[in-house]
């Protein structure tokens, strides 16, 4: 019987989501492999969420210092190892987060365990396990495995599983004290700061005309803020659109963005990458627009339309102009 | 400031039907076209850009075939003053090996600041950067959105989800992981990349870095590659775009957000 960690994620006294996915999956491949589910939590003093979290693990390790009252990568690091190299588990799951992506490399280096990144399923086999992974901006899936080691490191994508539930268990609370030996962080935190606020919010519109990459450049930007307006639609962007200055932040929907729950999300030339994806999931009803019929954005919309984006938009504005 | 920007090329998969090789370890690339990483294009730029303000060289580096000196080539034309190619051959390295490989030329050369993209169009690990820091024991961020030097460090901004930014101080040297949007790439004209060709690109061999081909046993490997699992999927509407346009309306209507 073996040990599988998952590493707690949290924010301003919050747990954030992807740790309920992950416990979700930890308390599955325990079940079924007979391990024991441990929750490992680095945060400042007397936070009340460590509650909700032994409700869902046999066992809390709990690190309390001001250090890490916000994350911290050099000390998540620092700590994990020396937590790992005690424990050894089978198996250790991390959110494939901004967050995530900061340690969980270094610390595969520093263990010598092997790790996969940006997993959305986790399987064993013969008490090894493997990881189903998204590759080519989603047209591919890659089953990956590990060289032959103790223990193995997965960072799991948001949204991958479902959220697990609370009441299961009744996890005894491990108090730790920081390893009196670690070295001082090279990176200090400073402060959070809102980049997503703005002249509008796309949180609240029922339907929402939203733009991608498809759009080609800035100058046809326009036509798609005109066909908006007939519609009496807010216009909503992804990614590249904002990171091409094409239109400010607070119009980007997806995981970075906003997340939106609009009666109609109508989808022009977005090709659906999983992070702009998991910003719609409350829409009511997704219709997409794309050139390419491969586009991943067919893969989750209700109704596409494999089409140049204008031609569509033109010929929507000739029949509202009717 | 001396700063290295580690690039990668890859292929460009959007708006193209990908076949998985007989293998099933890779797609058949064959037909495909490459560009430079999306992310590393902003990495460059910001090294670039750095530079302009601070003084200092930029050198690009990048792990592959003479094929992938393109990349470089443009990356010098961007503004870096040299580039390094370290030759594979046959060896497929995993995220790992590329790390250990870029943290050993990195290793030889001084060094401000490191910058990486946040991960790559292809396979999107987004592990390397932070490996090759752990290999270098440098300071690291990872999702890095702006970049200011301070002192004898930089204020960083680090992309969370939900629009919010974590700013932090880091202490230089440090390895820096580029997110898209940063800056606005420069445009790269087929002249600049002529005129910059005279600037220097040493290929490296793998056995001149000092690692043997166990060095670089991978530790994950590709088992098997399949196509998505079948889902319903979108029901399509068919016909000229008039036709199209009147359905949507239709399903506008429908779900009571037609005006």
């Amino acid at each position: 019987m073996g040990e599988i960690f998952v590493v707690v994620e949290h924010r301003k006294g919050e747990v954030r989501e992807i740790t309920y996915q992950l416990l979700w999956k930890a308390n599955e491949l325990c079940q079924k492999l007979s391990h024991t589910l441990t929750a490992v939590i680095l945060c400042g003093k007397e936070e009340a969420f460590v509650n909700e979290v032994k409700e869902r693990a046999d066992k809390v390790i709990l690190f309390e210092d001001e250090r890490v009252k916000s994350f911290n990568g050099d000390l998540y690091k620092e700590v994990l190892v020396r937590l790992i190299q005690e424990h050894r588990p089978i198996l250790t799951l991390i959110g494939h987060t901004p967050w995530g992506m900061d340690y969980a490399p270094s610390l595969s280096i520093k263990t010598g365990y092997p790790l996969a990144t940006d997993c959305v399923d986790v399987l064993f086999d013969n008490g090894r396990p493997k990881a189903v992974r998204q590759i080519y901006a989603g047209k591919i899936f890659s089953r990956v495995a590990f060289k032959d080691s103790e223990g193995y490191l997965i960072t799991v994508r948001s949204g991958a599983f479902p959220i697990d539930k609370a009441g299961e268990h009744t996890g005894d609370v491990i108090k730790k004290v920081m390893p009196p030996d670690l070295p001082e962080a090279r990176r200090q935190f400073v402060a959070f700061e809102d980049a997503g606020a703005g002249a509008i919010d796309i949180t609240q519109a029922d339907l929402l005309v939203s733009i991608g990459r498809g759009v080609g450049e800035a100058d046809k930007v326009p036509i798609m803020q005109d066909l908006a307006n007939l519609m009496g639609a807010v216009l909503s962007c992804s990614r590249p659109v904002v990171d091409k200055n094409w239109l400010p932040k607070y119009h980007q929907v997806g995981t970075s963005g906003k997340s939106v729950k609009p009666k109609v999300y109508l989808a022009f030339g977005i090709s659906g990458a999983f992070q702009h994806v998991a910003g719609i999931s409350g829409a009511g009803c997704v219709i997409a627009v794309n050139k390419d019929k491969k586009a991943p954005i067919f893969r989750v919309a209700d109704f596409g339309v494999v089409e140049d984006l204008f031609k569509v938009a033109e010929a929507l504005k000739a029949k509202l102009a009717q | 400031m001396e700063i290295i920007v580690c690039v990668k090329r890859v292929p460009l998969t959007q708006e193209v039907d990908l076949e998985i090789n007989p293998q099933k370890t890779d797609v058949r690339k064959d037909m495909l076209a490459y560009a430079i990483n999306e992310w590393d294009n902003y990495a460059i730029e910001e090294a670039v850009i750095l530079k302009e303000k601070q003084g200092g060289t930029v050198t690009a580096v990048t792990v592959g075939t003479e094929e992938d000196e393109e990349v470089l080539r443009r990356c010098l034309a961007m503004g870096a003053d040299k580039a390094i190619r370290v030759e594979t051959g046959d060896l497929l390295p995993d995220s790992v090996a590329v790390a250990k490989i870029l943290a050993q030329v990195i290793k030889g050369m001084p060094h401000d600041l490191v910058l990486t993209g946040v991960q790559a169009d292809d396979l999107n690990e987004g592990s390397v950067g932070t490996m090759v820091a752990e290999f270098l024991n440098l300071a690291h961020a990872a999702v890095v959105t702006n970049v200011t030097p301070e002192g004898d460090g930089a204020s960083v901004r680090v992309e969370l989800e939900g629009g919010v930014e974590e700013v932090s101080r880091i202490r230089l040297p440090a390895l820096l992981c580029i997110q898209t949007g940063i800056n606005e790439p420069r445009y790269v004209s087929i002249m600049g990349i002529r005129k910059a060709a005279k600037k220097e690109l040493n290929v490296v061999k793998i056995e001149d870095l000092g690692l043997s081909r166990d060095d670089l046993s991978p530790w994950t490997t590709v088992e098997e590659l399949f196509l998505p699992p079948e889902t319903e999927g979108a029901q399509f509407l068919e016909g000229d775009p008039a036709t199209v346009a009147e359905e949507i309306l239709r399903i506008l209507k429908e779900k009571g957000v037609k005006k």
